[in-house]
């Protein structure tokens, strides 16, 4: 039975007003406004972009910026404007995808340890999911990633996972840390007393009250999460040439530093206002969601 | 508060074994016969063999990992392949280097952050604590490896000021006495060398210290607003004690103990920023060690240097820790 069936008679937002106080948030409002034209420009991409980010032309390579081309020419006459603009799809999409990788993962597996802490085997299974946690926290995030990538294989697909993977611990501990409180609330108890089924009181009742500091650190995570992918294809390690990724594109452009600084200048320009206006909206969403937090 | 201790080295020993298995799993993940992932393609059928023996590969997966666990305690990670020289060696050889740097970038970090933090929080809502936050989040935000680039671009390219590169000019001779240049040219009063390296260590600890720095500027300006406001401050005030003296004497100290918690965690992360930092600034480290290593699929080494600056990792979340206790009277009776 899916959520929607179980929880028919409830409604899915626990507040209506949630829109109406982010709103009031001006930080949260410019980051939601950046993200979302950032969102735009990377489903709109084959339309905006005024040339295809892969046609050479060597005959105009390294040209800075002019009006033919606004940001400028790559070493291969690859018009900059138009990678960055399909950087925007590429560095978006695996933001989006590592990170909702991590939160299923986080949400699954944090749900089951907080949910079963006593009993022998809930004790065992909760000891088991946090000390694996704890065993991937204990690595600095680029250097976990670097090593799972150079286990697996360089590529975009596999950068994607290790960047998922770091993440997962930090959505488990969030999940089970609010299951935790969450879970010894009257309102649990009045379900329970109520006959409410366990599984509906776990998805209806008790998953819409763990899920905003989920909501506020993916939305954090997706920032830390485009820098993290863009750092390994800079490294070599994720996208490769001549995919047009924000982080590859730097490192192309790093061998022309001297000569053509905006090779290198706009694609980490591209990263840089993408994290902020998502840490923005990450700090609008905390606030609103969950005031106790705001700082 | 030994038992506290005893705990929490009991934990950075179970963390330190955990870590040990995680890369020995991962390296297991490798495709391919993991001797001849050790030894690379260009080991003989004999070597591949002693290989095989030594690390125990007939032996079912624990026992391979005990043998594993022999070998770190023993200091044997092996040979590079490329360079055939001990794995341990050349990491040792490379670590000053990246403690160095973390070590400036944290100075810096821990510095200018609470600095910044205190004037944001004791001019709370003004302009100057609304630049700080703006800055501070564009610090939290930037990818630091187009910072370094960009530094690069404007102080070593354009200006002239900073070298691009490199922990000493070429041309200066310095006797590695610990590895730590800045400490070496002090020990032996070879000032030439010790503003070098300075000189040198400036852009690379700038690019490493941006994170951290606005993490802990935002941390302290925090902290600091919420002690601001506890009725031991008001006292303070009415006692007609000077702003300033309020703050120094009576406010950072309880403010102090979170900021000392998130900076002793930068500096263990700042490992991680190590390598992009080391990659681009070509600072003879560990991070570009391992980041060689990894282009060249040399598992030794990536396996050792990745033990190594996790290890490390966990080792300074310890000492962090222990500190906390020691200024947290909380924790220290409980």
């Amino acid at each position: 039975m899916s959520r929607a069936a179980l929880c028919q008679d409830r409604p899915l937002s626990p507040g209506g007003d949630f829109l109406q106080r982010l709103l009031k948030h001006p930080g949260g409002v410019a980051g939601g406004v950046v993200t979302l034209g950032f969102l735009s420009i990377a489903l709109l991409a084959p339309w905006v972009s005024p040339d295809d980010p892969l046609a050479q032309d060597l005959s105009r390579r390294l040209q800075g910026p002019s009006r033919r081309h606004l940001l400028g020419t790559d070493d291969f006459g690859r018009d900059l404007l138009s990678r960055v603009i399909y950087g925007a799809r590429i560095s978006l999409s695996v933001g989006f995808i590592s990170i909702g990788i991590a939160v299923g993962t986080g949400l699954l597996l944090g749900l089951t340890a907080g949910v079963y802490t006593t009993g022998r085997w809930g004790r065992w299974i909760d000891q088991a999911i946090m000390r694996t946690s704890d065993i991937l926290l204990a690595f600095p995030a680029v250097l976990l990633a670097i090593a799972i990538v150079s286990a697996f294989g360089p590529g975009l697909r596999n950068a994607m996972l290790a960047i998922a993977i770091i993440y997962v611990p930090r959505f488990i501990r969030i999940v089970r840390a609010s299951v935790l409180v969450e879970k010894e609330q009257t309102y649990i108890e009045a379900g329970r007393a109520l006959g409410v089924s366990p599984r509906r009181l776990l998805w209806c009742h008790l998953l819409p009250n763990v899920i905003s500091p989920v909501i506020v650190q993916a939305t954090l995570g997706l920032a830390e999460a485009i820098i993290e992918a863009a750092a390994l294809s800079f490294l070599g390690l994720g996208a490769t040439p001549p995919t047009p990724e924000w982080g590859a594109m730097l490192a192309e452009g790093r061998s022309y530093l001297r000569l053509a600084p905006w090779v290198t200048f706009f694609p980490g320009l591209a990263i840089f206002l993408t994290v902020v206006s998502f840490n923005l909206l990450g700090d609008g969403l905390r606030d609103t969601l969950d005031p106790r937090l705001r700082r | 508060m030994l038992q506290y201790v005893i705990r929490r080295t009991l934990m950075l020993l179970y963390v330190l074994l955990g870590v040990s298995l995680t890369i020995f799993l991962l390296m297991r993940l490798i495709p391919g016969d993991p001797a001849l992932v050790m030894l690379g393609e260009r080991a003989t059928a004999e070597g591949i063999a002693d290989a095989r023996r030594s690390l125990g590969l007939e032996q079912p997966l624990a026992v391979q990992y005990l043998i594993y666990v022999k070998h770190i305690l023993t200091g044997n990670l092996g040979r590079s392949l490329h360079t055939h020289t001990r794995v341990a060696e050349e990491l040792w050889a490379r670590f000053p280097a990246t403690i160095e740097l973390s070590l400036a970038a944290i100075c810096l970090a821990g510095g200018v952050g609470v600095l910044a933090g205190i004037m944001s929080a004791t001019r709370h809502y003004s302009l100057l604590d609304t630049g700080f936050m703006m800055l501070s989040l564009a610090g939290v935000s930037m990818p630091i490896f187009w910072l370094g680039l960009v530094l690069i671009w404007t102080f070593a390219l354009l200006l002239g000021w900073f070298p691009p590169s490199g922990r000493l000019d070429v041309r200066i001779v310095l006797d590695p006495l610990t590895g730590f240049y800045i400490l070496d040219s002090l020990l032996t009063r070879h000032w030439q060398a010790f503003w070098n390296a300075l000189w040198h260590l400036t852009l690379p600890a700038v690019t490493l210290a941006t994170v951290p720095l606005a993490i802990i500027a935002r941390m302290t300006r925090s902290s600091l607003l919420e002690v601001l406001h506890q009725e031991y401050i008001l006292t303070a005030r009415s006692k007609g004690l000077h702003e300033w003296r309020v703050v120094t004497r009576h406010a950072i100290r309880n403010a102090l103990i979170p900021i000392l918690t998130i900076g002793g965690l930068q500096f263990g992360m700042l490992l991680g920023g190590a390598i992009l930092t080391e990659t681009i600034f070509s600072w003879p480290g560990l991070g570009r060690l391992l980041y060689n290593a990894v282009l060249s699929r040399d598992y030794p080494l990536v396996q050792g240097g990745t033990l190594l600056i996790a290890a490390t990792f966990a080792v300074i979340n310890l000492a962090v820790d222990l500190l906390y206790m020691l200024v947290n009277p909380k924790i220290r009776y409980e």
